[in-house]
């Protein structure tokens, strides 16, 4: 029988009311959906109470769609916010998603819920027409309640037009949406639909799922990437009172219902390592993997570059080199498993719950029917829960102990199993003529791809090359697993861009915003870049103008985002201090005001971290930080002033929030510090030592 | 070593037959069920693990049971009364001090420390005592802002 139903038992299952489903293309790759008609990937249901539920995939990690889709949903059906709510997450509830990244939720599922709410509120109209028997066109919604205009005691309810209703409706075709001025919920800042469950503590992640006889499990980790287990000894931990020891198929793990006492047998136990092979260090990465890099893919071809760097007068060239760096989020990895009656359920910290059900319905060789997997609220994500393996771990132990058991990275776990953003490399090799004109642009790009990297510069000459992406070029190249993280590939390609614009600006002795505006034919970045020097207070000079200004323009999930900072640079410690950024977004129609600002406030504070301070230590596949002490992350102290300004385009649907805003951070703070101090940085981060070595190579 | 413990939790004496040198979060998160306190690096470095002891924010991955014997530990849980939230608990809500929500009860613990000793603290002082706790969705803006406006409420200089 196929595992798909068809509409009507599947509408058994879900009850009765009005229900709307949501397809978004292409509905192939979506039909591996299982109890729900193939095409679907998300619905809508007004229930016989009048209360909305949006069943969707995707997850809430903090960047806040909960609300923001609850926001769509109620504006296009007609309700207030409060009558919504969210099922996410859940692989038995809602359909078929492959994830929560790139700033796609509400760019691309956002409009099809949108459509799907317009939808149920135009069959809500019509039954309503019906009942109080007056056409639509005399009809007003508001608020749930369809009422005849001028007339407002003839009234109906949306819970009372559900009764005994089993309607269902696909959406496929574009739906007429509430337009911008009509907008109630929509472009208004609700508190956040999770705010009271997080504020409280009653906000359930992974971790703190309770059952009935569960097992916290510690695993045994090899100390580097690369070392096997040759043998280990695990009498002595059996001898602690109440441990359950598991050694199968490489799995070694102890398991205790207290966390501690399981850490304490995991200390007992006597492993021996076949080493790991010897590897690069932190530094050496980089000529590592330029030995390894993958055949170029070229992109953007246009004119000849070669030609025309011969021919100009100003040639220049830059080398950039970024490190690993960490996700780092504060809620580790984790998940809990119980396996009961042939049935796998788990609930876990991830952005993919679907694909991860399919893994672990491969990996346990069940029928993907027999698993369910739960996300709670996730405690961080940044693009490093779109995997992991702690869900499997979990799954297996369940089944080998008949218990259920949770399996929650210790922060070494966590540093050590992370999908880094990739060391990778970018050189640049341009021209520009006597009136500040680039005529050429031949851009190499090494294990970051080419997200974000398309020129908005009006250059008659282009060459792009691409040595493998951010996920590691389908290479084995790193030895330590990559990633994407926020914005994967484009905070390198926008910070190699624009420092290497800010290069050719200055030697032209003009000033970045004058020498970018005057290269740029792109209105919508023109205006972005405008605003941003505007609400900066910009005046012009050439680099550097020791004011540690800096500027520096990116496009990433359909957004346009400016930068612009001033720096203070200690000049005998090499220490950076961001003392205020600006940000220019437009980000087309605005959901949340108030949610869009938070999500530009984190993603420059964020920023700081990977461009000032964190870079993953490695040696020889070993993964040098284990914990905030090493690794360290932005904190209250690091906090610039911080200024939003969203720039007015309600002329195009949503874009992406949680990414662009970050992209500009490397280049805006290397700008300003080459404008504090007449030195440029080519390496990331921008440690205190590196910026005082680059200043020393400025004085000779 | 094994033996009985009792302390006040959230106003209430709770009394553990156990070992007192097990670690306070982890005693909260198994034995008692509070799961709002959050394990994030388990050496004090994080702040996701704060909670009240006798009026001082503490790091409970860092404090033991014997550590807690006889005195006044509060929660997350425990702050909001009579169904109404706690002014900081309300105000990280009103001025978005939030987006995950891990290190939330871990940030509203320590703020909630601090303003206990001093209830209008200067700008200086709470980043400092705000400073060892950590939030990766760097919402620290906002929740300076929120701690500032619970401050400034009760009378606190801007």
């Amino acid at each position: 029988m196929s595992p798909e139903l068809d509409r009507r038992s599947f509408l058994k299952l879900v009850g009765g009311g009005i229900v709307v489903f949501i397809r978004l293309e292409p509905s192939t790759l979506l039909a591996q959906g299982r109890g729900y008609p193939t095409d679907v990937n998300a619905y809508l249901r007004i229930g016989e109470d009048g209360r909305v539920t949006v069943f969707s995939g995707k997850i809430e990690m903090g960047q806040g769609v909960m609300t923001s889709l609850a926001q769509m949903a109620a504006e296009d059906l007609g309700v207030g916010l409060d009558s919504i709510e969210m099922v996410m997450g859940d692989t038995d509830r809602c359909p078929w998603d492959m994830g929560t990244f790139g700033s796609l939720t509400t760019r691309m599922f956002g409009p099809a819920l949108r459509a799907a709410a317009a939808e149920a509120r135009s069959v809500l109209v019509q039954l309503a027409s019906e009942q109080l028997g007056v056409p639509k066109d005399r009809l007003v919604v508001e608020k749930g309640v369809v009422s005849v205009k001028g007339e407002p005691s003839r009234k109906v309810s949306y819970g009372a037009l559900a009764r005994g209703q089993a309607i269902t409706r696909t959406v496929d075709e574009k739906a007429v949406l509430r337009s911008v001025p009509e907008f109630a919920v929509m472009g208004r800042s609700p508190r956040r639909l999770d705010g009271v469950d997080k504020v409280t503590g009653a906000g359930k992640y992974a971790g703190d799922i309770r059952l009935p006889g569960l097992l916290h499990a510690r695993i045994l980790r090899p100390p580097a990437h690369g070392a096997t287990l040759a043998r280990v000894d695990t009498a002595e931990a059996a001898k602690l009172d109440g441990v359950t020891i598991v050694n199968q198929d490489g799995l070694v793990a102890v398991l205790h219902a207290d966390p501690e006492v399981a850490e304490a047998a995991l200390a007992r136990l006597r492993p021996e390592w076949n080493a790991a092979p010897p590897g690069a260090d932190t530094d050496g990465i980089f000529d590592d993997l330029l030995g390894r890099a993958a055949a170029p893919e070229e992109k953007g071809v246009r004119g000849d570059v070669e030609a025309a760097r011969a021919a100009a007068t100003r040639r220049f060239e830059s080398t950039f080199h970024k490190g690993y760096v960490a996700h780092a989020p504060i809620e580790p990895h984790t998940s809990t498993a119980t396996f009961e009656g042939g049935k796998l359920t788990v609930w876990a910290s991830t952005q993919t719950p679907f694909p991860t059900r399919d893994r672990l319905a491969q990996a346990l060789s069940l029928d993907p029917k027999s698993v369910r997997v739960l996300t709670p609220y996730v405690g961080g994500g940044f693009g490093g829960k779109s995997s992991g393996r702690q869900s499997e771990e979990a799954a297996r132990l369940a089944k080998i102990t008949g218990r259920p058991v949770q399996v929650a990275f210790t922060r070494a776990e966590e540093f050590f199993y992370d999908t880094f953003d990739p060391a990778c490399i970018v050189k640049i090799a341009s021209a520009i003529d006597g009136d500040g004109k680039i005529t050429a642009w031949d851009y190499d790009v090494y294990f970051a791809g080419d997200r974000a990297a398309q020129l908005f510069y009006d250059v008659p000459n282009v060459r792009m090359r691409v040595f493998g992406g951010w996920s590691g070029g389908g290479s084995d190249a790193h030895r330590f697993g990559v990633g994407p993280w926020r914005a994967p590939g484009a905070n390198m390609n926008v910070w190699a861009r624009e420092s290497h614009i800010d290069v050719m600006a200055a030697a032209a002795g003009l000033d970045p915003v004058e020498f970018r505006l005057r290269n740029m034919g792109d209105e919508r970045m023109r205006r972005v870049l405008q605003e941003a020097a505007k609400a900066f207070g910009w005046t012009p000079a050439a680099g550097p103008s020791r004011r540690g200004w800096g500027v520096a323009c990116g496009i990433d999930s359909g957004t346009y985002a400016t930068l612009a900072v001033e720096v203070k640079v200690d000049r005998a410690s090499g220490a950076v201090r961001v003392e205020r950024v600006v940000c220019a977004q437009d980000m087309g129609v605005v959901v949340s005001p108030d949610g869009a600002t938070m999500q530009v406030e984190g993603c420059i504070t964020m920023g700081l971290g990977y461009v000032l301070r964190e870079e993953v230590r490695i040696r020889d596949g070993r993964v040098l930080d284990e914990n905030f002490d090493t690794y360290e992350i932005p904190r209250f102290s690091w906090l610039p002033r911080i200024e939003t300004v969203l720039v007015k385009n309600d002329a195009l649907t949503p874009q992406g929030g949680g990414e662009p805003a970050i992209v500009p951070m490397g280049a805006a703070i290397a700008n300003a510090v080459f404008d504090a101090t007449g030195a440029r940085l080519f390496r990331l981060p921008m440690t205190p030592a590196r910026v005082k070595a680059a200043i020393e190579r400025e004085r000779r | 070593m094994r033996r009985t413990l009792s302390f006040t939790l959230n106003d209430k004496t709770v009394r553990l037959e156990t070992d007192d040198k097990r670690s306070l979060l982890w005693a909260l998160r198994t034995d008692l069920g509070l799961t709002g306190t959050k394990y994030g690096c388990g050496a004090g470095l994080c702040g996701s693990c704060t909670v009240v002891v006798d009026g001082k924010a503490v790091r409970s991955c860092r404090t033991s049971l014997g550590d807690v014997q006889g005195r006044k530990v509060t929660t997350i849980e425990g702050l909001a009364s009579g169904g109404k939230l706690h002014p900081l608990q309300q105000a990280f809500i009103d001025h978005g001090g939030l987006q995950c929500g891990y290190c939330t009860p871990g940030m509203i613990m320590n703020a909630y420390g601090l303003l206990l000793a001093d209830s209008h603290p200067s700008r200086e002082k709470v980043m400092d005592a705000m400073e060892g706790n950590l939030c990766r969705c760097s919402a620290y803006k906002r929740i300076l802002e929120a701690i500032e406006s619970v401050s400034l409420a009760a009378g606190g200089r801007p």
